[in-house]
């Protein structure tokens, strides 16, 4: 990227002017913790890290560094399971950490305003007493930040009832590259023109600078208990998911889990799971006591007439939490039974999971590593966890080849090759196996259309094809569009 | 059931070497919408037909010509429809459903087709067929072009196929009607939307308020009888009839004004008004002058647009400021080089 040697120490003085000296860190020490981000085996030093305190100064860092050509990280809490924050060496990294102030909680018309910095689980905290709560709900929603949220499309365990991110959000404030501050979306349910807020919710920090958030918030609902269901065989389980929703039942949560998940679970928090199940399913039902009380007895007796070999119904809020907790757990569970874990994030129609899932036991023997599976069941996105040990020389590169596998196999059964942690840099080799080249040409000149010098977050999300440079040049010459009105 | 994908690729090139523009319809039931534009007609009303419905996915992939009431009656057989409840205006056509991003009553609740749409295919201004999304509801990859068409009005390409996410249809409904004034219900749709529940349908006209449930029998009826009211009889024909904007409110010539905001934004006051969406959309009848009514939007946190009638030459929808106006240009020109699809049908300038 850089054709010359850059003085850095004037990039760190000019940003200085910016931003207040304490928050331009370019010692190594400092940067250490910068260098990658949930992914850990993905790595790369920053030259700087830069952390703006107001949306002014990250107008006049961007337009600096736009001016400069400089490569921009943008940055939240860290917890992309993607490398989609891992820093460019050539680059900057900007901090949104300073970011979190809760601008407005509207509980009349059920919507909160925040900083991009503000962390997912405090906004629920914040809205808690108005007896509302934001819905998306990551596993990392104790320290992911919104702002990371909206650059991923960040799921959790409630997606099938309650929707992702680009569901529960409603506006965002975004600086351009070129250090611009406009609104996507509107505090109403629909916006006039084109829904570029729908491009910037999932765009991996590669069109703009998300700085504040405006998400709807729900009511708590009074009721909610969680059906445990123990099969002994996956092929089973898979059918009573298809049952539950063809009854017409959406349920709030509903997880799956395999025989290794269930064992290591089992072991690490004693939820009570039946450790000779071979799958697990977990079914949460909301809503009032009467809706709660009827949806439950109905998936009970799905789930029985499906032979289930045991059926639990939570009794107490307590129990319900337990029955989560190891679910929730699950993969520092299986941490605790490998020296490391890779987590993979594919989604495949559900009818195409026992497939799926026989495939990847004769792959798990070939490639000789053994593999756990948790699976958002209700909307088909699967986390396989292939285990692994980075000491054994040669274990690391198979279980990303095994992973990469697995990916190939998600979309040959009709699926994606990421269902919520992103694309960033660990699947970008992946991403033409879901594109025809027309089509990333497409996506590459939606990235240039925001980014024409691919500034922000380069290298990750969509390969850029050399095509799509050719064509803005020569597209440009064209007679502008609308000229015929 | 036809696939005229190919034809209607090759048309779109052949508009393209001319740099002729194009008028994209399905049945043009919403011809009234967005802007006058002008062009040759291209319609994707023959090319139709299901490619996929899996209902226990909640996942249906049809052919943008098919009509939406034959999608709905395939849905209704398996006990499922599109939750986004859109109008059917006499004929809707799916993809003209999704280009114009067309949703119901239970929009607050379930979600928009912009909400629920999960992949399709168009031609872009190239000529070139592709696909965006899938079939699955999670998927991260790539730019979400699937989304961006919704409220486009085909200004970025010709939709070939939709993929959508279904709902199970309510096992039972009914209607509690309120004699309030606007600024009463506004607070009787809040308090009701703060509680959740088996809530989907919360619309005020002419000093009533309508409150919809939906859900298992036991539950729909213990909400009615906390909340209190009368019960609506045959409620159906009055959503039906606010979704199809059929209701005497709808009815003549005059201008129909449409505000997006806030929900619990308070009432504007003097003129003729709906409130649909617990407060979110806002209906607005009679000859009103832009700036006056785009304060009175831009006061309740919301945009504007001239929905139906009044000057279809000049804007119809909300100012963009000039950074989105800049985006707006720059994604146009990625989609459709050209400048052939539906030239001005959204803004004068695009």
């Amino acid at each position: 990227m850089a054709e010359f040697e850059r003085n850095w120490r004037q990039v760190a003085t000019d940003l200085n002017a910016i931003v207040d000296a304490r928050f331009v860190i370019d010692d190594r020490e400092t940067l250490r913790p910068y260098e990658c981000d949930g992914l850990s085996v993905y790595r790369e030093m920053p030259r700087l890290v830069v952390l703006p305190e107001s949306v002014e100064q990250v107008c006049a860092v961007m337009a600096y560094c736009h001016r400069e050509r400089i490569p921009v990280v943008v940055r939240g809490a860290g917890t992309s399971l993607s490398a989609g924050a891992m820093p460019h060496a050539e680059g900057i990294v900007l901090s949104m950490a300073k970011f979190t102030r809760v601008i407005e909680i509207d509980p009349a018309s059920r919507l909160a305003r925040v900083e991009c910095g503000v962390r997912n689980l405090a906004i629920s905290e914040a809205a808690a007493a108005h007896g509302l709560y934001y819905a998306p709900d990551p596993s990392s929603q104790i320290a992911c930040t919104i702002g990371g949220n909206v650059a991923e499309n960040s799921g959790g365990v409630h997606c099938l009832k309650y929707g992702l991110t680009v569901h529960n959000v409603l506006q965002a404030t975004l600086v351009s590259v070129e250090g611009e501050q406009l609104t996507v979306g509107g505090a109403g349910l629909d916006s006039c023109g084109l829904d570029l807020l729908a491009l910037v919710i999932g765009s991996e920090g590669m069109l703009g600078v998300v700085t504040d958030v405006t998400v709807k918030l729900l009511p708590r609902l009074p009721a909610a208990r969680v059906v445990l269901g123990a099969f002994d065989d996956v092929e089973r389980a898979g059918e009573a998911v298809s049952r539950i929703i063809g009854a017409g039942i959406i349920p709030a949560g509903l997880e799956m889990m395999d025989h290794l998940a269930i064992v290591a679970a089992e072991d690490y928090v004693r939820a009570g799971y039946p450790v000779d199940a071979q799958a697990l399913l977990l079914c949460e039902l909301d809503g009032s006591e009467a809706e709660v009380e009827e949806s439950t007895r109905r998936v009970a007796d799905l789930l029985r007439e499906q032979g289930a070999t045991g059926v639990q119904v939570s009794r107490t809020d307590a129990e319900r939490e337990l029955f989560w907790k190891g679910r929730k757990c699950a993969f520092p569970a299986i941490g605790r039974i490998s020296p490391d874990y890779y987590c993979m994030d594919g989604t495949i129609p559900r009818h195409q999971l026992s497939l799926v899932l026989r495939e990847m036991r004769e792959m798990s023997e070939r490639f000789g590593l053994r593999v756990a599976n948790v699976f958002h069941a209700g909307d088909g996105n699967l986390h396989p966890l292939i285990l692994f040990d980075e000491s054994v020389p040669g274990e690391l590169e198979q279980a990303e080849a095994f992973g990469a596998a697995i990916l190939e196999l998600c979309v040959k059964a009709g699926g994606c090759i990421t269902g919520e942690h992103g694309v960033g840099m660990e699947k970008i080799r992946q991403v033409p196996l879901q594109f025809s080249e027309g089509e990333l040409t497409q996506l590459g000149l939606i990235k240039l259309a925001f980014d024409a010098g691919e500034l922000l977050n380069p290298g990750k999300g969509i390969p850029i094809l050399k095509r799509c440079q050719e064509y803005r040049s020569l597209e440009r010459q064209a007679p502008p569009p609308g000229a015929a009105a | 059931m036809a696939d005229r994908a190919e034809e209607l690729s090759g048309r779109v090139r052949q508009a393209a070497a001319a740099a002729s523009p194009v008028r994209i319809v399905g049945h043009d039931t919403k011809a009234f919408m967005g802007r006058r534009a002008a062009g040759a007609v291209v319609s994707t009303a023959g090319h139709t037909g299901l490619i996929e419905y899996e209902p226990t996915e909640l996942v249906v992939a049809a052919r943008s010509g098919t009509p939406l009431a034959e999608l709905q009656d395939m849905l209704q057989q398996h006990g499922q429809w599109l939750g986004c409840e859109p109008p059917d205006f006499g004929g809707a056509t799916l993809g003209g459903t999704l280009a114009c991003n067309q949703s119901g009553p239970a929009r607050p609740w379930l979600g928009s087709i912009r909400d629920h749409v999960l992949g399709v295919r168009l031609v872009n201004g190239r000529g070139e067929h592709l696909r965006f999304g899938g079939r699955v509801m999670k998927n991260v990859a790539g730019y979400d072009v699937s989304r961006l068409q919704a409220g486009a009005m085909g200004t970025l390409g010709l939709i070939t196929e939709v993929t959508l996410r279904v709902f199970p249809l309510p096992e039972y409904r009914a209607t509690a009607v309120l004699a309030v004034d606007a600024g009463a219900a506004l607070e009787i749709m809040s308090d009701e939307s703060r509680k959740g529940g088996p809530l989907d349908g919360a619309c005020w006209v002419d000093g009533r308020l309508y409150l919809r449930y939906s859900g298992f029998e036991a539950a729909v009826t213990e909400r009615l009888r906390q909340r209190g009211g009368e019960t609506l009889q045959q409620d159906s024909a009055f959503w039906t009839g606010l979704r199809e904007q059929q209701q005497d409110f709808f009815a003549g010539d005059a201008p129909l004004w449409r505000i997006s905001c806030r929900s619990a934004a308070a009432h504007a006051g003097e003129g003729g008004w709906l409130l649909d969406w617990g407060g979110a959309q806002r209906w607005l009848r009679g000859a009103r002058e832009w700036p006056g009514l785009q304060s009175l939007a831009e006061g309740m946190d919301g945009q504007l647009s001239l929905f139906r009638g009044g000057d279809r030459e000049g804007e119809v929808l909300h100012p963009r400021t000039p950074a989105q106006k800049r985006l707006h240009l720059a994604l146009k020109q990625t989609f459709d080089p050209q400048g052939i699809f539906n030239p001005g049908r959204l803004f004068s300038w695009m």
